[in-house]
């Protein structure tokens, strides 16, 4: 149900636009008004989003660790598992950002004959999130032969090994094929467990139908049914130079793409997506396990009168000198 | 806000990254730029309608390719009746005789170059 719910929503949204500009000609309103409006709702929305993040406290120091900590000098620490400064820090979040090492420890429970409970680990989510958002980048950075002119050279560089195969016209590229498998992967996951169906809300599936109509609108595009690309590219700088027009004829598909893609930024700031933004600010990810270095307080802690060692011992120095004690400053 | 010299710093930087082809197109000076491509021939008409060739002269010309190289057919009966020879540089290239004021002008402006001149002729430019 809640399957059909998502899709019908995706569908409604596609009726929308192909009404919109295939019969009522509002061109203008879906080529140039909304995608203005989403861009606008997508940058506020996410600002507001992380900044209601920053201001909530860490009252604890919760950096998930699964290594040594740094201790003794002669106990080999891991650096990376159990970061204690800002480079390891770095380090271990650009592993998480670029390479979902967190993902990558995902393990699987089983009950086996017996009965019995059987733990192991499984990848096939971590190398579908991969493959999904690697392509997915890839693809975005290879807009930009829309957006800009000239063309920038990495651009070009991308799309000769994109289409090192040299299959088909126009060239096939590889990212188009691994980010439909990862879409349907990602998607049929869902549906086949029923552990996963269980848990799995119409937020999991919009978000998934909605970026699989905008992948197969722009397949569509580029092999199918083609559109005036010329066009759209001039659409598209004259929007980001801030002087709208809309040419004549670019083709229905592209205002189908091109609104789909206005939805996702709508939808981005106000959902699940934001793990986007979501990651860099996840205290157990970005946090220094310094907590034997250096003390952590709890922002919202009353300011509290503390007593340090250094400050009883200069309070007694003579007391514990002349006991013979040792002392730390001497 | 805790944090909020990063916090700043990541928004900035992030936003800065998003805008990044307002400031490319500012730069390059060609925010309005099109590429006015320039008709050569005398005839009036293409091998097929206008419209179909802005968008998809890419299917004919390899449709061209496979139907010459694969099943040795080599002449193309046109929308308008008229007779072709399928060429890529006896027929496209004899009327678009520009092809850097033509071809290259386009595909320049979407990224593309076909890597067909690897191989055929480009006849000598006479605009
Ligand atoms: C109106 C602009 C325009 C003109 C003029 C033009 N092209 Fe294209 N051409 C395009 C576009 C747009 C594409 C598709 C690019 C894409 O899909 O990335 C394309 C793609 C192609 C491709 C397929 C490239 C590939 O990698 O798959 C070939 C081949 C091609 N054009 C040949 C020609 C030839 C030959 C001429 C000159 C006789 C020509 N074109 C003139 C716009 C143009
Ligand atoms: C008989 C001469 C002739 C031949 C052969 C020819 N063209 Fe054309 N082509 C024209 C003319 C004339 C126009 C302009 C039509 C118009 O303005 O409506 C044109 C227009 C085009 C356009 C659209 C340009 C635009 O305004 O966006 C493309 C692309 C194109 N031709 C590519 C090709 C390709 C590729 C071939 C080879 C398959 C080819 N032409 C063969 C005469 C020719
Ligand atoms: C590896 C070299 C090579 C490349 C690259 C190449 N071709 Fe060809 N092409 C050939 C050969 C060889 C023939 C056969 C010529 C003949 O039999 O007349 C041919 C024939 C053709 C023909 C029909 C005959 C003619 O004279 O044009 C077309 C159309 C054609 N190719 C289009 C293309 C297009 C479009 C591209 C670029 C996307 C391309 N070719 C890239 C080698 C190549």
């Amino acid at each position: 149900m809640k399957i059909i719910y998502s899709l019908i929503g995706v569908l409604a949204l596609i009726l929308i636009v192909a009404l919109g500009v295939g019969t009522a000609d509002l061109q203008y309103l879906f080529g140039v008004i909304i995608p203005v409006l989403a861009a606008l709702v997508f940058g506020v929305g996410i600002i507001y989003r992380v900044i209601k993040w920053a201001r909530s406290p860490v009252p604890f120091h919760i950096p998930t660790t699964c290594g040594q900590q740094k201790s003794l000098p002669w106990i080999k620490s891991a650096t990376l598992e159990n970061p204690q400064g800002r480079w390891g820090v770095i380090a271990r979040m650009a592993l998480e950002i670029f390479l979902f090492r967190s993902l990558f420890r995902n393990t699987r429970v089983e009950l086996r004959d017996g009965p019995r409970l059987a733990y192991g680990t499984t990848k096939y989510l971590w190398l579908g999130g991969l493959l999904f958002h690697w392509s997915f980048l890839i693809i975005l950075l290879r807009h930009f032969r829309f957006f800009v002119e000239p063309v920038p050279f990495f651009v070009l560089f991308i799309q000769r090994i994109d289409g090192f195969f040299q299959v088909g016209v126009p060239i096939l590229y590889v990212t188009d094929i691994f980010i439909l498998l990862a879409l349907s992967y990602l998607f049929f996951r869902r549906i086949v467990s029923p552990k996963i169906r269980y848990i799995s809300l119409i937020a999991d599936y919009f978000a998934l139908l909605l970026i699989s109509a905008i992948v197969i609108s722009g397949i569509l595009m580029r092999y199918f049914w083609k559109v005036d690309l010329i066009a759209a590219k001039e659409l598209v700088l004259s929007i980001f130079s801030f002087h709208p027009v809309v040419p004549e004829g670019i083709g229905l598909l592209f205002y189908i793409h091109l609104f789909l893609v206005s939805c996702l930024l709508v939808y981005f700031p106000m959902s699940k997506l934001m793990h986007m933004g979501g990651v860099f600010l996840s205290p157990t990810r970005n946090l220094s396990n310094g907590s034997r270095a250096r003390r952590h307080v709890n922002p919202w802690n009353p300011p509290v009168k503390v007593h340090t060692y250094e400050e009883w011992e200069d309070e007694f120095h003579d007391l514990i000198k002349g006991a013979g004690l040792p002392l730390d400053k001497e | 806000m805790y944090d909020s010299g990063k916090i700043i710093i990541g928004l900035l930087l992030f936003f800065g990254l998003i805008a990044s082809p307002i400031w490319y197109n500012l730069a390059s000076g060609k925010g309005s730029y099109k590429p006015d491509i320039k008709i050569v021939t005398t005839e009036k008409q293409c091998v097929a309608p206008t419209p179909y060739m802005r968008t998809s002269h890419m299917d004919l010309v390899y449709s061209w390719r496979d139907l010459v190289v694969r099943e040795n057919h080599r002449s193309y009966n046109s929308f308008t009746g008229r007779q072709y020879d399928m060429s890529l540089t006896g027929t496209c290239l004899n009327c678009h005789s520009n092809k850097t004021e033509f071809c290259d002008k386009c595909h320049s402006f979407v990224g593309e170059a076909p890597f067909c001149w690897d191989c055929h002729v480009v006849p000598k430019e006479g605009n």
